[in-house]
């Protein structure tokens, strides 16, 4: 999920960027010599995720996964989604530079919060962390979601339809991550509970 | 996988330093993205094509990427004619168009197809790794540069996992539909994958801490800044600036 070039205002290319730069110089501090393999391959095993189309009815919805980065990787979800998204500009020309502010901050920063809101769920039963898996893939979605409609909206006011359509359009497959969150989660618990640590 | 496919070639710009190429492309979106109006915009697209004549890249693939781009623009074009707030309005029967939203939408078809196409020309005409090379030269920190490495590095070796699980889950008649059980065996797909990926974090580390990993790697290799490249680097740098210095 992201916004093309040429599109946004340049308050808020620069309020992404700052807010990014913020993001990114915690994460990256957080992040010690040892965990550095760790971050970037499991980015490399998120974006091999984000290739996977799940069907949803007659369509299908790429992953994004946000949720269950945050909550693995914390404040590193900055860095790792910063990474992959400069790399989708380099191979696919989406996204782009100008907005790579933008674009982090709003997938990033609900990954971080996922991590500390639902990050105690996980340490309880097979349902709870169940339900800590759904609702943080659910919420890191949306989020995500309506901040990219907000900058979307502060460019322009006539942007309210887009955004509301791409909001609405976001529920069905925010559930479907969640489901897969929650999934992931139980699966981790099981064969790698120190990764949840 | 076959991702780098603009980096293979040996045209002009293929071959231009790619700090010099990094530098005019960041200059390049910013004034774009930062224009307004009609006129401003279609001159940078209008040099946008001149940097892909130079890149030669294979059109076909070049058109479909533009394809692809232009899907959220699309998007654009369904709403904004209709709900921009700005006279003078068209009147097609019920519908109103307002005709300031026209421009404002070609406005920004214009800009980021511009972008789009002078990343192709700039920035995937490079391999990644001597973009990331280029990065730590233009003062990146090493942290980043190094987690950027690893992860493009990496990406391959997870999809063959990732192709492997694939091939399991087929052979044993897995058809993807919209019900529980397909969500619940994606899950076990990317659990599988993440599993592997932990694994194979501890081991590259401790094979880079036998030799002596300090949180970077060093630079051996340096480029070599010649003369085409200083020429290309001003020419294009006075180009973009005087494009946008009339708008």
């Amino acid at each position: 999920m992201h916004i093309s070039e040429g599109v946004l205002s340049a308050p808020v290319l620069i309020t992404g960027a700052v807010l990014s730069l913020g993001g990114l110089t915690l994460g990256l501090k957080r992040i010690k010599n040892e965990d550095i393999p760790k971050v970037a391959i499991l980015s490399s095993a998120f974006f091999i995720a984000s290739l996977i189309h799940v069907p949803i009815g007659p369509t299908s919805a790429h992953l994004v996964l946000n949720g269950l980065l945050g909550m693995l990787l914390g404040w590193g979800a900055f860095p790792s989604i910063f990474v992959a998204l400069i790399l989708q500009g380099i191979l696919f020309q989406f996204g782009g530079l100008t907005t790579l502010g933008v674009n982090t901050f709003s997938m990033a920063m609900p990954a971080v919060l996922s991590y500390y809101v639902f990050k105690g769920f996980l340490k309880g039963g097979k349902n709870i962390a169940f339900l800590g898996g759904f609702l943080g893939g659910v919420f890191s979605l949306l989020l995500a979601a309506l901040f990219i409609s907000l900058a979307l909206i502060e460019t322009e006011r006539s942007f309210t339809a887009v955004a509301g359509t791409l909001l609405v359009m976001h529920i069905p497959i925010s559930i479907i991550e969640g489901i897969i969150t929650g999934f992931v989660v139980v699966y981790l618990k099981k064969v790698k509970p120190e990764a949840l640590g | 996988m076959h991702l780098e496919e603009f980096s293979e070639g040996k045209s002009f710009l293929h071959r231009t330093d790619p700090r010099v190429k990094i530098l005019i492309f960041a200059l390049f979106s910013l004034t774009c993205a930062l224009s307004s109006g009609i006129k401003i915009p279609a001159i940078f697209l209008a040099y946008s094509f001149i940097l892909l004549a130079i890149a030669n890249l294979r059109t076909k693939s070049v058109f479909s990427r533009v394809l692809i781009a232009n899907f959220f623009i699309a998007f654009i074009w369904l709403f904004i004619p209709f709900s921009y707030q700005g006279n003078p309005y068209m009147n097609l029967g019920p519908i109103k168009i307002s005709y300031e939203g026209l421009k404002y939408a070609l406005s920004i078809t214009l800009k980021a197809n511009a972008i789009i196409i002078a990343t192709m020309a700039l920035i995937s005409t490079s391999s990644v790794f001597s973009l990331a090379h280029a990065m730590l030269h233009l003062k990146m920190p090493k942290k980043i540069v190094t987690i950027f490495f690893l992860f493009y590095r990496y990406i391959t070796v997870i999809h063959e996992e990732y192709t492997k699980i694939r091939k399991a889950v087929a052979l044993r008649g897995f058809v993807p539909k919209t019900n529980i059980h397909t969500y619940k065996t994606y899950a076990y797909i990317i659990g599988g994958m993440l599993l592997k990926s932990y694994e194979r974090a501890e081991e590259i580390y401790r094979a880079m801490l036998c030799r002596g990993f300090k949180g970077y790697f060093p630079l051996v290799e340096h480029f070599q800044l010649r003369k085409p490249d200083i020429i290309f680097g001003i020419i294009s740098a006075a180009v973009i600036i005087l494009i946008g210095v009339n708008s």
